[in-house]
């Protein structure tokens, strides 16, 4: 470089080969990506796996079956709007449901930190009981497993879901094509914001509770409309709306460009997001769905989602395009146009 | 959201636009110094909106970029000790130091803890008497109050299990290090707001003065960010060189003067080396003698560090506005946020980061 100027610039040197696994391995980003590719799949390679839905559909003497499993590790345990055991019941639910399916049963796995109170199993085993009968899925086996202290946080659940998927219904990350419109059933960011601002100790003027719910309603209604213009469902958790869409968009080779203003993000998110420095487009959510529809079909899906108490708040959020394959665009609200990447590891807090 | 919303409005931010088109005859270099700025800059893609004589520079104001690699690798040693609870800010766990970064060191097995204030890190020593609590205490002038009040805190308290690891560093020393440079290509800055919401603008003032360069106290969002910049290019166009304040819902020209107090209490001035820049002088601070007890340099015994880092990144000339992060043959290739070779691509403040992260480019329609 002709101007290069001459004083003790520094620079670090590359970073080793990652040899430990890092929580960022586990936020659902690219970092989780690289261990499914370079851990996972090259293990148990087949494929209906290869589908990398968040379901398995498979198919058992003409009939057509998905199987998900799920686990739970959310601390603290009891939140606004939830409890680790309604969302081992949601969790799994929306998996099975994001693939179309009618949720079936539930098997549900306890593994138990030595010295847990058991008044908190109990109400933790309560309200997972509730969860499933109000979803109308019956948990039908489980397992338990006590560790010694220290070996885990309290307690973690493991649930397995089996549903059964309806006639003409074959949803992928890998169906949208361009010209389809991305819906969204509602405002985004409320269950991660929950969970911090109960972990932080922060207040607002009114509590941020956690969107927790079963999808599985919200989607029959959807189906109800129709059943083969729906290219795909996806339940935005871990790495928030941005995860979702950037693997539907890589999946499919499309581009998709989203509009900010279209987005609902609640005033309460916005501003702990805000105080926080994190992006509500990272922000996890437990109760909320995406939808890549046929463009024909968009406003009626729309109408039938906006009909459902889950999906009151619903908007179309995007379009896909043929142009920028694999890419997530955002029409930002100064109508400029910025990439909407991946997370790379987890989402820091910023200091100012 | 009040005081948000209205400075994300698409109609005032393009009616500055178009006043500043009018305004504009000749092109201008413009530095924001603040590596927040630089983040509302790309996110909002306004270096696309505004006319194409005026281009942004970015400044070395991300406090997490120029955070001296001898303090990550001593913050890695200190919290790779067994009795230590090692404590940061989030954004500084994922900053390499010459062999690895705290994310490592935590999952190495150190006690890791992230906080958004040094107050939960007395919290946390006064529930582990145990342990040695160790806080980061970095940045620029806006974290240093927070900073020294929990170290005055801690001795008021007696926290004897309580020190801080200090690399503060201070904006002024660093502007007047880019304006006597005789490479310097910037003819006006944004002076960071949030830095001047607790020092005031004097010190502002007096570069304006000496260097007969045009600074203009800018706030976050993008209308602030456009209004800074058309209030320089107004000063350019008509040849003043003054310190104006366009961010005058948070910042007055005196600051907050208690902050400033508690400042001048706890830390003393003295030379810091920067990372990319290298040595300045006067430009960070450091725990006065008195607060021995709770440095963590004085507390701990460290191996005597100086970092060789080859100059094969273009953080150096990045951070001081003499290249643009797409200038770099690495960019967006050999580095990457999940893969940084400097330290601005780690934090989301960091130009480089800020412009991989909303990489426009890319999505032009």
């Amino acid at each position: 470089m002709e101007d290069e100027p001459k004083s003790d610039f520094s620079c670090p040197v590359p970073l080793p080969a990652r040899d430990k696994v890092l929580l960022g391995h586990g936020s659902g980003g690219k970092l989780s990506a690289e261990l499914l590719r370079e851990i996972f799949l090259p293990a148990f390679q087949n494929p209906i796996l290869a589908r990398l839905d968040d379901q398995a559909i498979v198919s058992v003497d003409g009939l057509r079956l998905a199987f998900t499993t799920d686990s739970f590790v959310v601390s603290p345990l009891f939140f606004p709007g939830g409890d680790i055991g309604s969302l081992a019941v949601h969790g799994t639910v929306n998996d099975l449901a994001m693939g179309g399916a009618q949720p079936l049963f539930l098997s549900a796995a306890f593994i138990i930190e030595e010295g847990l109170p058991m008044e908190t199993l109990r109400r933790v085993v309560a309200s997972l009981r509730e969860a499933a009968a109000s979803v109308g899925v019956e948990v039908v086996t489980g397992d338990t497993k006590v560790v010694e202290k220290g070996s885990g946080d309290q307690l973690f659940i493991n649930t397995s879901g089996l549903g059964r998927v309806p006639e003409g219904v074959n949803f992928s990350a890998d169906q949208a094509r361009p010209g389809d419109r991305v819906l969204l059933s509602g405002s985004i960011g409320d269950h991660g914001i929950a969970i911090l601002a109960e972990r932080e100790g922060l207040e607002f003027e009114s509590p941020v509770v956690s969107d927790s719910a079963p999808l599985h309603t919200l989607v029959a209604a959807m189906l109800e409309v129709t059943r083969d213009s729906i290219r795909c469902l996806r339940d935005p958790t871990r790495g928030g709306l941005s995860s979702a869409l950037n693997e539907i968009a890589g999946r499919s080779q499309v581009g998709i460009v989203i509009d900010e203003q279209a987005i609902p993000v609640r005033e309460e998110v916005k501003g702990a997001c805000e105080l926080l420095g994190l992006d509500p487009l990272y922000v996890a959510n437990e109760g909320k769905l995406i939808a890549i529809v046929a463009p024909e079909v968009a406003e009626a899906v729309l109408a039938a989602m906006r009909a459902h108490p889950l999906g009151r708040e619903a908007q179309i959020i995007g379009t896909v395009h043929a142009s920028n394959p694999g890419v997530l665009a955002m029409r930002t609200v100064l109508g400029t146009t910025r990439l909407v990447d991946m997370l790379a590891g987890d989402q820091l807090p910023r200091i100012c | 959201m009040k005081y948000i919303d209205e400075y994300r409005d698409e109609r005032i931010a393009r009616a500055l636009v178009a006043d500043l088109a009018r305004r504009v005859t000749r092109p201008w270099l413009l530095m924001e110094i603040c590596g927040g700025q630089t983040h509302t800059l790309m996110r909002y893609g306004i270096d696309e909106l505004i006319p194409p004589q005026i281009t942004l520079v970015h400044g070395p104001g991300c406090p997490v970029c120029v955070t001296p690699l001898e303090a990550i690798d001593k913050a890695i040693q200190i919290a790779s000790r067994p009795e230590v609870i090692f404590v940061s800010y989030g954004d500084m766990l994922r900053v390499p130091g010459s062999r690895s970064d705290l994310v490592q060191a935590r999952a190495a097995g150190g006690d890791v803890r992230v906080v958004y204030s040094p107050l939960e890190a007395l919290k946390i020593a006064r529930a582990h008497p145990e342990r040695q609590v160790v806080f980061f205490g970095i940045g620029f002038e806006t974290t240093a109050p927070a900073n020294a009040m929990a170290v005055l805190h801690a001795q008021r308290q007696g926290l004897r299990n309580f020190s801080m690891l200090v690399s503060h560093v201070l904006v002024p020393p660093a502007i007047r290090l880019l304006l006597s440079s005789p490479q310097n290509r910037v003819q006006g800055f944004i002076a960071p707001g949030h830095v001047c919401t607790v020092m005031g603008y004097r010190e502002y003032e007096a570069l304006s003065r000496e260097f007969h360069v045009p600074i203009v106290v800018g706030g976050f969002e993008p209308v602030d960010l456009l209004e800074a910049i058309s209030l320089l290019v107004a000063q350019l166009e008509e040849g003043r060189a003054e310190t104006e304040n366009q961010y005058a819902r948070s910042v007055t020209r005196e600051g907050n003067l208690q902050a400033q107090a508690i400042m001048e209490r706890v830390f003393e001035v003295c030379d810091r080396k920067w990372r990319g820049i290298g040595l300045i002088p006067r430009s960070g601070l450091r725990l006065r003698p008195e607060f021995a007890a709770h440095d963590a340099e004085k507390v701990f015994q460290l191996e005597e560090l100086t970092a060789e880092e080859p100059a094969e990144c273009l953080s150096a000339q990045v951070l001081q506005g003499l290249k643009k992060p797409t200038d770099c043959p690495a960019f967006g290739r050999r580095c990457t946020p999940a893969m940084p070779l400097g330290a601005p691509m780690v934090s989301a403040e960091g130009a480089c980061a800020a412009y991989y992260l909303y990489r426009r480019q890319a999505v032009a329609p």
